[in-house]
């Protein structure tokens, strides 16, 4: 692969692809009933040794 | 047999190293692996001497695998001694040039040990150790692969040993961070693969439906730390029995890739690996859980997707193409926010507890910690802006912030870290003393206060210096005057250096103490509460 098709793809694609995917991060982070499931998995160290 | 595969293989690779010392290409080499074949044999006798031939107890599996843990503790302290001795050693070569012994001890090869015993003896024991407890706990499974750990424990070991003869020896890369040659890289990347079959297997076999946070931070620490050295460490040995060896890329492109390696070294293994400790013993020792979990699900994305970029700050003003420093310095800057929330994650789990920071001292060490992270992580994106770095690059200003991270945050997440561990591993009712870890917290922070606050005043006075013109456009100072103007501050940073050890003796003191279980008779800290008073 040249280096321009690689360039041209990562500042295309490759950069739309990766926001995208933070993107759903976020919102699968903050998703209805999250905080519920996550005030549970927080607990996971303290429950016991 | 107990032990018969490990004596079997060590000795077999032991005849192997005797057989590349015979055939040695240059005498380097040679001595190198007759090194190898003392360690490794002496291992074998140490092996055999204690195995035994009476049918061997079947391993529960139920209960966890604590044996490499409680190793890799001993193994951390000890590294962190040795490691932070040999930085105060090469401090006071800097400021007095008479103590580099030619040619084992000079400052050229003393170096590269200081930082491998810091960076990958110390850090690197205390990640493997505390990724083994973690990840047990979280998920409530043994460890994976059976022995393998063990395997992971002493190869990690022998990696460090083989790294650190060589330096002495002169062999070298000659890559930052990244200095042991290709056969000693090999040997790490089969460690480190096995590392990530013990902790990914451990994981599989989860009992706890959810993968706790800390446990996605030592995986992708785990992960890039081997994408970064296979790739940092593409090279043509010269000869199969050779020492020497060429990298695969040449130029700039080698540069990039060295920083590429040397940025996410700090960013994977530095950050990513102590997160996913302060994830777990920062709410196990305030026994609260942590601030807000979604936001530590954001700031490990986020983290893991800035940080990979930020590695051309590295190359500010050289023949790399100016996009690629732009894109180093933009993707630094961003790198606050992860950064600075994490930190914020960090410190509000005591929201509530913050009486703790005055009545226990591993949660203020761990406090301390925490806020050394905030102030690297604020200096570091700054530093990377090219305005700012044509003034901080290549002074001491550049060691003094990753000696406030290395010190700061690092080192004492690791103490915190430790103080809690060693009562749990060796079932004690608590340390041998609490106020030594007080003394041991003071003594770690004056020495970085000293530490840093001198390279700032170092590292400015160097830069401007350097770039000092006269009205004929001449250059005021031969670089000979600024090495001079120097020694004042080396001499206060060795002092700094020297304080932050004694923290660290006191450390190896207490934990020795309370594994072999002696207390410290003494008075609680912060014993008095005062009653609370109705408001007038």
């Amino acid at each position: 692969m040249e280096y321009q098709q690689l360039r041209t793809f990562a500042d295309s694609w490759g950069l739309l692809a990766m926001a995208l995917f933070f993107l759903g991060i976020l919102l699968f982070a903050f998703r209805p009933g999250s905080r519920k499931s996550a005030d549970e998995a927080a607990q996971i160290p303290l429950k016991d040794d | 047999m107990k032990y018969g595969s490990a004596i079997i293989g060590t000795g077999i690779a032991a005849f192997f190293a005797l057989l590349a010392a015979g055939l040695a290409k240059d005498e380097l080499f040679a001595s190198h692996m007759g090194i190898l074949v003392i360690v490794l044999i002496g291992t074998v006798v140490v092996l055999m001497r204690r195995t035994s031939f009476a049918p061997q107890p079947a391993v529960g599996m139920s209960a966890y695998m604590d044996g490499p843990i409680r190793y890799g503790v001993i193994a951390t302290v000890f590294w962190c001694v040795v490691g932070l001795l040999v930085g105060v050693v090469i401090a006071l070569q800097l400021a007095y040039p008479d103590l580099n012994v030619e040619p084992f001890l000079s400052f050229g090869r003393v170096r590269p040990l200081h930082t491998s015993a810091v960076v990958f003896a110390f850090g690197g024991n205390a990640l493997i150790a505390t990724s083994f407890y973690v990840v047990q706990r979280t998920s409530r499974a043994r460890l994976f692969g059976g022995d393998l750990a063990w395997f992971v424990f002493w190869g990690y070991q022998l990696f460090i040993v083989m790294a650190a003869t060589g330096y002495l020896l002169g062999i070298t890369q000659g890559r930052e961070y990244a200095e042991p040659e290709w056969y000693v890289d090999i040997w790490l990347t089969i460690v480190w693969v096995c590392y990530l079959i013990v902790f990914l297997g451990t994981i599989l076999r989860r009992k706890e439906p959810h993968i706790y946070v800390a446990n996605w931070f030592y995986l992708s620490f785990i992960v890039t730390v081997a994408m970064l050295h296979i790739v940092n460490n593409l090279a043509v040995p010269v000869s199969i029995t050779g020492s020497k060896s060429y990298s695969a890329f040449a130029g700039v492109q080698d540069a990039l890739t060295q920083w590429w390696y040397g940025h996410n070294a700090v960013g994977f293994f530095l950050t990513a690996g102590f997160l996913g400790m302060m994830y777990y013993f920062v709410p196990k020792q305030a026994n609260r859980p942590v601030y807000s979990y979604r936001l530590s699900i954001i700031h490990f994305w986020a983290l893991i997707f800035l940080y990979i970029w930020a590695g051309p700050h590295h190359l500010h003003y050289t023949a790399l193409p100016d996009w690629a420093q732009t894109l180093g310095m933009v993707f630094s800057i961003m790198l606050w926010m992860p950064s600075w929330g994490g930190m914020i994650n960090g410190l509000m789990t005591l929201s509530g507890a913050w009486d703790k920071i005055r009545t226990d001292p591993i949660i203020r060490m761990m406090v301390a910690a925490i806020a050394f992270y905030g102030m690297s992580t604020f200096e570091g994106p700054m530093m990377s802006i090219k305005a700012v770095n044509s003034l901080s690059h290549y002074t001491d200003w550049t060691i003094g912030h990753v000696h406030s991270g290395a010190l700061g945050w690092v080192g004492m997440i690791t103490f915190g870290a430790i103080y809690f561990l060693v009562p749990k591993l060796w079932n004690r009712e608590r340390l041998y003393s609490n106020r030594m870890v007080s003394w041991h917290f003071w003594c770690a922070t004056l020495g970085i206060v000293i530490y840093a606050a001198v390279m700032w005043v170092s590292g400015i006075q160097q830069g401007l210096m350097w770039r000092e013109y006269d009205q004929q456009g001449f250059l005021v100072y031969s670089f000979a005057e600024t090495v001079q103007a120097m020694h004042p501050y080396y001499v206060v940073r060795a002092l700094g250096g020297a304080v932050y050890l004694l923290g660290a003796l006191i450390m190896a003191w207490n934990v020795t103490m309370t594994i072999l279980g002696y207390q410290r008779e003494e008075q609680e800290i912060g014993g008095v509460m005062l009653a609370p008073q109705a408001a007038e």
